[in-house]
């Protein structure tokens, strides 16, 4: 579980979350949706401590973790997996090299074991006869479903997605949902999605957090998002004229 | 002023970061290898070509100067030997270096910084600075002087082969100035500047591409800067060496 209490953050200045509170549940796909520049991005960021904080609080299970020192916050990282708008491969490494990362870094497995590890996360993926290929010679998809491999390598607690389907045509968009979704109920991991996808929202919305120019203004499901008191989740969820239409109809 | 303290002061706190300690040094390990052959290996060609052709100009500009009966002509030789020595093999080299490795790791380290790959080894609970720096460093500094030794050999070779083809000296003559006066502590001064200058260009060249933010114009930018900054700092440095060790 991770809990975001009172969280504050500016840049020069200029406030970009406003005193954002809010629960993660373990085996749950938890969303944060918001239009573009509303600093979804900032807030994911911020949880898994790549921005440092204003003021507030953020808890992993019952450690606070941005008041951990560097040693503190790396223990803390090696339950973490995440997986970044743009993939975040390492353009050196084959696919097989950069799945295997993180288990050279922080195991002492032998070879076979770890290859072994690194085939199952593949497959698990549904990447396959890739393992020497790099990440320049991979499509968007793959690129990203590798990506999912690499964060689900070291058996993370804890799952962070940036814009999973960025740049992804609608169908493989919807098999990076699926496969998030799986992997959170399979390790029962604790896995934030930040999204703008109507798609994504609906698909696998379990628990969703809208947040408006830095503010948290709506909380839910996908059941209650389409029945909202909410004016400006609402201006977000039937912003495409379909939507409108199906709306008006109703 | 305060830009410039703050600038030194992140600069500091990068090394900081860069000199901890290693997570796993088998990886590190690997990774200096392969910075080895990247940072080090390829660069022997454009080092032995540039040396060459220095060391036959110094020959041939030499000869020009000393064209007078009351100069002996192993002066060619004694003359060509200590400029290689001296200044070209440590302090042009370095210059050379700057602009192929200095914007090498900062376009490198850049590219990683906007594609988010830094942010990815954080997450991962690895100290990026220490992992993509360190093995540069050592690389640089291990490999950087026996960049310093090919050159001074090429260079010297190259100045014989000029003179001795182009007529200006013998190569009596020139083997003679070559071994004339010779004074070993060259060599440790040259390779010791060669050790302070592989530190700037990496540490410095390095820093530019690590705080790099936006895109790829940046990442330009940052390898310019990378380049510039490793010059002066050089140019500096060695005065101040050359002030410390020879005087």
């Amino acid at each position: 579980m991770i809990r975001v209490k009172n969280l504050y953050k500016s840049f020069n200045g200029r406030t970009v979350l406003d005193d954002i509170s809010v629960t993660f549940e373990p085996g749950k796909t938890n969303l944060i949706i918001g239009q573009s520049g509303s600093g979804k991005t900032v807030l994911l960021k911020s949880i898994v401590g790549l921005h440092e904080i204003d003021r507030g609080e953020i808890w992993f299970e019952d450690k606070l973790f941005n008041k951990l020192d560097f040693r503190g916050k790396k223990e803390i990282r090696k339950e973490m997996g995440m997986l970044f708008q743009g993939s975040a491969l390492f353009d050196s490494l084959t696919v097989e090299q950069n799945v295997r990362f993180p288990l050279d870094m922080f195991t002492d497995q032998l070879m076979e074991e770890k290859t072994d590890r690194v085939n199952f996360c593949l497959n698990r993926v549904n990447i396959i006869n890739a393992n020497k290929l790099f990440p320049a010679e991979l499509s968007g998809g793959m690129r990203k479903r590798v990506a999912i491999a690499r964060a689900i390598s070291l058996n993370p607690r804890y799952l962070f997605c940036d814009e999973p389907n960025s740049g992804l045509d609608p169908i493989t968009a919807i098999l990076i949902d699926d496969l998030i979704k799986e992997i959170t109920l399979e390790y029962c991991m604790t896995t934030i999605v930040n999204t703008h996808d109507m798609n994504s929202v609906m698909e696998i919305g379990e628990k969703i957090l809208f947040i408006s120019e830095g503010i948290k203004c709506w909380e839910g499901n996908k059941n209650e998002i389409l029945h909202s008191d909410c004016e400006k989740l609402n201006d977000f969820v039937f912003a495409n004229s379909l939507a409108k239409q199906l709306r008006n109809s109703k | 002023m305060i830009r410039f303290l703050t600038l030194l002061g992140r600069y500091f706190l990068l090394l900081g970061k860069v000199f901890s300690i290693p997570e796993n040094s088998t990886v590190y390990y690997k990774q200096t290898m392969r910075e080895f052959v990247f940072l080090g290996i390829n660069s022997i060609g454009i080092i032995s070509i540039i040396s060459f052709f220095m060391g036959a100009a110094i020959t041939l500009q030499t000869a020009y100067n000393t064209e007078n009966p009351i100069y002996p002509t192993y002066l060619i030789g004694l003359g060509c030997r200590d400029s290689i020595i001296l200044e070209f093999s440590s302090t042009i080299a370095a210059l050379i270096l700057a602009g192929k490795v200095g914007s090498n790791i900062a376009s490198e380290i850049g590219t990683m910084r906007v594609t988010e790959q830094i942010d990815a080894l954080e997450i991962m609970g690895v100290n990026s600075a220490s992992y993509l720096i360190l093995p540069k460093l050592g690389a640089t500094l291990l490999f950087n002087p026996f960049l310093t030794l090919i050159s001074i050999c090429v260079g010297i070779l190259g100045g014989w082969i000029a003179g001795t083809q182009l007529g200006v000296i013998t190569t009596e003559d020139f083997i003679y100035g070559i071994q004339y006066a010779f004074i070993p502590y060259y060599i440790t001064y040259s390779l010791i500047k060669t050790v302070v200058f592989a530190f700037i260009i990496t540490t410095v060249s390095a820093f530019q591409g690590y705080y790099v933010t936006g895109g790829s114009l940046e990442v330009g930018q940052a390898s310019t800067k990378a380049v510039v900054y490793s010059s002066v700092l050089i140019l500096c440095f060695n005065v101040i060496l050359t002030q410390l060790l020879l005087s």
